[in-house]
């Protein structure tokens, strides 16, 4: 092993984060992050539509997610490089929307984060309720928390191979509780030709849904921040990012049909016990598939922390080594090489929104700056191929009927915007106000220590036009 | 047995917590600023200090 791997102090030594992740963790990453959706949050949607309508949430979600994941994994296999759609809006459009969407990227995952280990406390306060036992939730979050945060600190290799098999055993329950409710007999556990009514509050119900229709997905675009740490950015990206995204295809579909089919869309769309998945291993009576379930759900949110950890600190990271933040931010670990400074910096944040914010109001949060974010990739898109044509660069992937993903995106956001509006408009309009106050800092104040220069790393020519 | 679990969690978690911090602030002292902070974007040193050790056989 070199001197450099194991990290020895020299003077002028580089610390650069290692690239040592391949397909399987970039899957562990953006299903880890995504997953815990189909345990929990995607039911308030059948609260909004009906089971039908979560269900047409669910695929118009889906539709939407596929155009993320493929305008990513085109853009972030050639722009590979940590902070994902940040590093993307940097080289395509501009320092302002690069700003934005590495705020925006900032916030979506530690508001997630926070959520994840509010739930993941509550679940095992749950789960002690259910044995006889009262005991509180903090002790647990602040523990998953201090544990995840270890873990991200001494290495990225370690941490997204934890989150790829705990990923994998929660997708599995999925598996286990949709066999073990004997699909292939219908009406002997499930009922869905009893159960699944009209739409109860008609197409505006709909439209409503989608608003949790996106926590089937959410997170997905996080496979992005690992781009500078792949060792083969071409390959692993597109590769993880597209059976990450058919697995939560499948995850939401299983996920929807157990659940509906198992209890009246009333109970699903008001279910107060946090977790709908778990709720319907319950209704089947077997102790088994409710042990299995409980581990499932209490695993979708530590890998679903984990993952949020390490992307809110790379973006973090990437805007200080650029000056968009102070660049004390972004220093690696010598031995690690990690972010520590990003990563420690953000965790007491995330700790004080576990314990003192109503999951609602964090989820919300979570929502809105992603979907800010979504909203910018088919703009990117359009700025990429426009300046830079196919074939003027290399690219480790083309994704194919450019512009109709980037269209299709753009127009499903609107809707699920407004879809927002109706249940959080006023969520919705304090969060752009932050953006543009946060965007004004910038432009006046922040702006003058950016690396103008600097910041553009990739080898390419001049744009088109330029 | 259960009502223990809510302290130990707590001390395990400040235990985690000290290590973190007495780490960065080892790393900190031991290494300047400038390494610290020499990390650029792109680089690939994985592969090229690969590259160079086939070079050398």
């Amino acid at each position: 092993m070199t001197d450099l791997a194991i990290g020895r102090p020299a003077p002028q030594q580089e610390f650069n984060l290692l690239k040592v992740l391949g397909p399987v963790h970039v899957w562990g990453l953006g299903v880890g992050i995504v997953l815990v959706g189909e345990f929990m949050g995607w039911n308030y949607g059948v609260g909004k539509g009906g089971a039908w309508g979560a269900l047409i949430a669910c695929f118009v979600s889906g539709l939407l997610y596929t155009c993320v994941a493929m305008i990513d994994s085109e853009i972030t296999s050639t722009v590979a490089a940590a902070g994902g759609q940040y590093a993307q809006a940097k080289h395509n459009i501009g320092p302002l929307m690069a700003f934005n969407v590495g705020l925006f990227m900032v916030l979506t995952y530690t508001m997630l984060n926070a959520s994840d280990v509010q739930v993941a406390g509550q679940l095992i306060q749950l789960g002690a309720q259910q044995l006889g036992h009262d005991i509180p939730w903090q002790p647990f979050t602040i523990l998953c928390l201090a544990v995840l945060t270890w873990l991200n600190y001494r290495g990225v290799f370690a941490t997204l191979t934890v989150n790829f098999v705990i990923t994998a055993i929660a997708f599995l329950t999925i598996i286990i509780l949709f066999v073990g409710v004997r699909p292939w007999t219908p009406a002997v556990m499930m009922f869905h030709k009893d159960l699944l009514t009209d739409l109860p509050y008609g197409w505006i119900g709909v439209i409503a849904s989608l608003h949790f229709g996106i926590w089937y997905y959410l997170g997905i675009e996080g496979t992005c921040q690992a781009a500078e740490e792949v060792r083969s950015p071409g390959r692993a990206l597109p590769l993880g990012t597209m059976c990450g995204m058919i697995t939560l295809l499948i995850a939401a579909a299983l996920t929807w049909y157990v659940a509906c089919g198992l209890m009246p869309w009333e109970f699903i769309g008001w279910d107060n016990e946090l977790a709908p998945l778990y709720d319907a291993a319950r209704a089947t009576g077997s102790p088994t598939l409710i042990g299995i379930l409980f581990i499932g759900t209490l695993l979708s949110a530590i890998a679903s922390a984990n993952g949020c950890i390490n992307d809110a600190a790379r973006a973090w990271f990437s805007m200080g080594r650029d000056r968009y933040l102070p660049a004390w931010f972004g220093a690696v670990h010598p031995k690690y090489r990690t972010p520590y400074r990003s990563i420690l910096f953000l965790t007491p944040i995330a700790a004080l929104f576990a314990l003192y914010i109503p999951l609602a109001q964090i989820i919300t949060f979570s929502i809105l700056s992603g979907l800010l974010n979504y909203t910018f990739m088919p703009i990117n898109m359009w700025a990429f191929r426009r300046k830079w044509p196919i074939g003027s660069i290399r690219r480790g992937f083309e994704h194919p009927f450019h512009p109709f993903p980037a269209v299709t995106l753009l127009i499903l956001c609107i809707v699920t915007f407004f879809a927002v509006y109706l249940g959080y408009g006023r969520q919705l309009l304090a969060m752009m106000a932050f953006y543009i106050i946060a965007s004004l800092w910038f432009a006046f104040y922040r702006y003058r220590y950016v690396r103008r220069g600097a910041q553009f790393t990739m080898p390419w020519p001049k744009p088109q036009g330029y | 047995m259960w009502s223990i679990l809510g302290p130990v969690s707590w001390v395990v978690s400040a235990a985690i917590f000290v290590w973190l911090a007495w780490d960065f602030f080892r790393i900190n002292a031991q290494y300047s600023e400038d390494s610290l902070l020499s990390s650029r974007e792109g680089v690939d040193e994985l592969f090229s200090a690969q590259a160079a050790g086939d070079r050398h056989d």
